[in-house]
């Protein structure tokens, strides 16, 4: 074995005290020191956790962003989405693969550079974008690439481009250096400056548990992750709940694609989501929490772990908060790159250093959750609206809103529009007064809550509202006008799943795979009415029988466009009289024919 | 405590904690699973289970029985999505029955016949998988894994506690691993276990086969229905 990796891998089990459910940390290390992680280094890790190698392996090789083979100096991941695909993905890719000479998936000659594809990095409203080493670079343009890769080869670091003026990393002007915020629209709740923490956290430790869970019950806030679950109820039966230590976990995990007002959450009103943590913990009698952010965010890391050492430093973190008596310290866990961990079990999975698989629920992680132990798992924006409710009252969020969804909640907006960015909404405006307010005005179809969500018509769907009982939006919303092809984003989104699909049960891995190809017959035209119906049959199937949300989601790009626009679909089937199945391709399987005379027959024959 | 459900309007007492599909199994009513092992904890990955409790498609395998569930076993939509899921599952990897040396004492193809499958509607994949053949006394033929993870979840290094079986990749780059060592470790006792454990022909013990002739093989002497109803894990 490599004498280095040995006594690295040492190094970074002695530094987690060879504790397996910190294995995404240890591997994390291994990769940012050595660039990948080997065969090597896989096998002292096992031998260290006392686990087998297929083990560890099962881990590393479930996450994306984890390379088992060296790769290259600096590695790009262009950002493959339906909105980067409107504003020149196209055209930048090329730039991209001539000005480092690398391709995708292969590193140029002399290993400096290499180039992936990524889904949403969460800068949707500024695509094309890509990660680059530890930063992103956004709004690409061709000349922008060559630049950029020019500076590189000229020794700059990727670092120095994106943050020319040289800010702190712990400093929210690096992060704004690094990624912009376009928040355009804030307020009355979040994005508030001027907030005194310490005062509202005393507030807070000191009132009952019993109290603040009353206040958040009285705000009727429900979570903003998506699945809309009472949060004052959530942290009532974690508390209720036996366990020997509590959790709570904030899922910064923001992957639905179309979605960064997390992204901006962390950046500007980070110390919410911190006291929203403490407000949680307290509530539940809980001693940690923990912070689970995508690695799409590492610039966010720095100034995260900056934001909770000023909390400690002002004694609202740590040992003894405010001299009450409570003890609650935040670490962040790096994700690695998979979509399905923001389903809060797999998600829990992760933090304890295993492959993103949902767990069977019951039991439901308020019972049952982080190490086996009551966890309270909510969203950013979530944890960032109580923090306002613990200070405002229940009754002031309630004001807010319509009767059945309380308050405010936020949109990040992409695509056709004017004004793409992030808009701080009350429940209650209509699709209408939104496409209204970012400037939408040739609007023809608006994808809500990403490709888990639905299409949406806006000739039909013009006057729904925005709320729970209605279009219950996850922050997503992407706008198309009349030049996009609806059907090639439902193709994006469909694939999208299919690559995120953890893959542990039937419907969600097999049926994905067949609606993708289904989609494409569509596309290619030789699908016929049946087919049409097969999607229905087969989606029905994914969103009851699959394990998680993300396959009883994944059929809904194609049913919904299919549902709101079938004449897109009608107008591409095969109506011809011809003897042969339309399925038939008569291109593809004359191909085999070519293959076969390559393989078989004498070049000289030939 | 016990206390009463329904299935398919049969009124059932059941005990608390039993899991449903256990529950259906005692009161005769067979639902079909590939990846769940009675007594042992639940999986819940091939949704072959899947039943209507109280109006919601549910995998029988995940949930315990509560008081006046209502369970619809046998109706048409619910048994129509069993079906399907299998016929997902042929299609999904190589499974060719008449060369196969499970045949015979296979659960999916037992599972099939139950189910009254004939060709699968989804079009067949013919994957290209590689087997694994470097351990001593298994072969893994990946053709036919269905990812139902009991090997994984259920088959360990009886020193260590090791995983011997892991899941690597995701969705379609998944495929079974072993490790080769720990698996020749294990005694001709338990190498006959894992490969009794495992539903289709993946995990095959070396140097045996085909040695029950057609007609007298494990489901031929006794359906695979008829073992679940009596209780006998596979």
């Amino acid at each position: 074995m490599d004498r280095f990796v040995e006594r690295l891998v040492g190094e970074v089990l002695d530094r987690f005290g060879s504790d397996r459910t910190r294995l995404m940390d240890m591997l994390w290390e291994v990769q940012r020191t050595r660039g990948h992680i080997s065969e090597d280094a896989i096998a002292a890790l096992a031998k260290g956790l006392n686990m087998s190698v297929p083990d560890v392996a099962e881990t590393v090789t479930f996450y994306h962003f984890f390379r088992t083979a060296p790769f290259a100096q600096h590695v790009i991941y262009l950002a493959d989405t339906v909105i980067a695909r409107m504003n020149g993905y196209d055209a930048v890719r090329a730039a991209l693969i001539e000005a480092t000479g690398a391709d995708f998936g292969v590193h140029d000659s002399n290993g400096q550079f290499g180039l992936d594809d990524a889904p949403c990095i969460g800068l949707s409203d500024q695509e094309p974008a890509m990660l680059l080493d530890d930063v992103v670079f956004s709004s690409l343009t061709p000349e922008k690439v060559f630049e950029i890769v020019a500076a590189l080869r000229s020794g700059k670091s990727a670092e120095e481009l994106a943050n020319p003026e040289a800010f702190e990393k712990t400093s929210v002007d690096y992060v704004d250096a690094v990624a912009e915020a376009k928040i355009l629209k804030s307020g009355p709740v979040l994005f508030q400056e001027g907030r005194d923490y310490a005062a509202i956290v005393k507030s807070v430790v000191e009132r009952t548990p019993e109290e603040i869970i009353a206040e958040v019950d009285a705000s009727d806030i429900r979570g903003r992750g998506g699945a809309g679950f009472p949060a004052g109820l959530k942290w009532r039966l974690a508390r209720e709940a036996e366990g020997a230590e509590k959790y709570i976990i904030c899922n910064a995990d923001e992957g639905e694609p179309g979605t960064f007002k997390d992204r901006a959450l962390l950046t500007h009103s980070a110390k919410d989501v911190l006291l929203g943590m403490i407000a949680a913990a307290h509530s539940v009698g809980s001693r940690t929490g923990i912070i689970y952010l995508r690695a799409e965010y590492w610039y966010l890391k720095a100034f995260l772990e900056g934001q909770i050492e000023e909390f400690k430093a002002a004694g609202l973190l740590d040992k003894n908060i405010l001299g009450s008596g409570l003890d609650f310290d935040i670490r962040i866990q790096m994700g690695a790159g998979a979509y399905v961990c923001g389903d809060e079990t797999a998600l829990i999975e992760s933090c304890e250093g295993k492959r993103g698989t949902p767990r069977v629920k019951p039991p439901f992680p308020i019972q049952h959750g982080y190490l086996g132990m009551p966890t309270v798992v909510n969203n950013v924006e979530t944890f960032a609206l109580c923090s306002r409710i613990v200070e405002k009252g229940g009754a002031w969020f309630t004001a807010m809103g319509t009767e059945q969804s309380s308050g405010t909640r936020l949109l990040s907006v992409s695509g056709d529009c004017v004004r793409p960015g992030i808009y701080e909404i009350e429940w209650g405006m209509t699709l209408d007064e939104v496409l209204k307010m970012i400037g939408a005005d040739n609007a023809v179809a608006v994808q809500i809550s990403g490709p888990s969500g639905e299409m949406l018509r806006v000739d039909k769907d013009r006057y729904r509202k925005f709320c729970y009982s209605d279009l219950s939006c996850n922050g997503s919303m992407m706008v198309f006008n009349a030049s996009r092809d609806l059907l090639e984003v439902a193709r994006h989104f469909t694939e999208f799943f299919v690559h995120e699909s953890c893959g542990i049960c039937t419907p969600c891995r097999s049926g994905g795979v067949d609606m993708l190809a289904k989609i494409d017959r569509v596309i290619a035209g030789r699908a016929v009415a049946q087919d049409l119906e097969e999607f229905k049959l087969w989606g029905k199937l994914m969103m009851a029988t699959s394990r998680c949300g993300l396959g009883t989601t994944a059929p809904n790009p194609i049913l919904t466009t299919l549902a709101k626009f079938p004449e897109l679909y009608e107008a591409r089937l095969n109506t011809s009289k011809s003897w042969l199945l339309s399925s038939f391709d008569m291109e593809d399987a004359m191909s085999e024919f070519d293959r076969a005379v390559d393989n078989l027959v004498r070049e000289d024959v030939q | 405590m016990s206390f009463t459900i329904t299935i398919d309007k049969r009124k059932i007492l059941v005990e608390e904690g039993c899991a449903l599909i256990d529950a259906a199994a005692d009161n005769g009513v067979f639902i079909p699973n590939l990846c769940y092992t009675r007594g042992k904890p639940c999986l819940g990955t091939c949704r072959v289970c899947s039943v209507r409790v109280n109006g919601k498609v549910t995998a029988a395998c995940t949930v315990p029985v509560t008081p006046g569930m209502v369970v619809e076993v046998n109706e048409p939509e619910v048994s129509e999505m069993r079906k399907l899921l299998v016929e997902a599952l042929f299609s999904e990897g190589n499974h060719n029955c008449p060369s196969c040396e499970k045949s015979g004492r296979c659960e999916l193809q037992a599972v099939a016949y139950e189910v009254e499958m004939t060709a699968s509607p989804f079009p067949y994949r013919n994957p290209k998988r590689t087997r694994e053949t470097a351990a001593e006394h298994i072969f893994l033929e990946r053709d036919r894994c269905i990812f139902c993870q009991r090997c994984v979840e259920h088959v360990r290094d009886a020193e260590t506690g090791q995983a011997i079986f892991a899941i690597h990749g995701r969705g379609t780059t998944a495929r079974i691993e072993m490790d080769v060592a720990l698996a020749d470790k294990l005694t001709p006792e338990q190498v006959r276990a894992a490969a009794d454990l495992c539903p289709v022909g993946c995990i095959l013990q070396k140097g045996v086969g085909f040695d029950d002739p057609m007609g007298q093989r494990k489901f031929e002497v006794k359906s695979l229905r008829k073992r679940v109803l009596e209780g006998e894990s596979s």
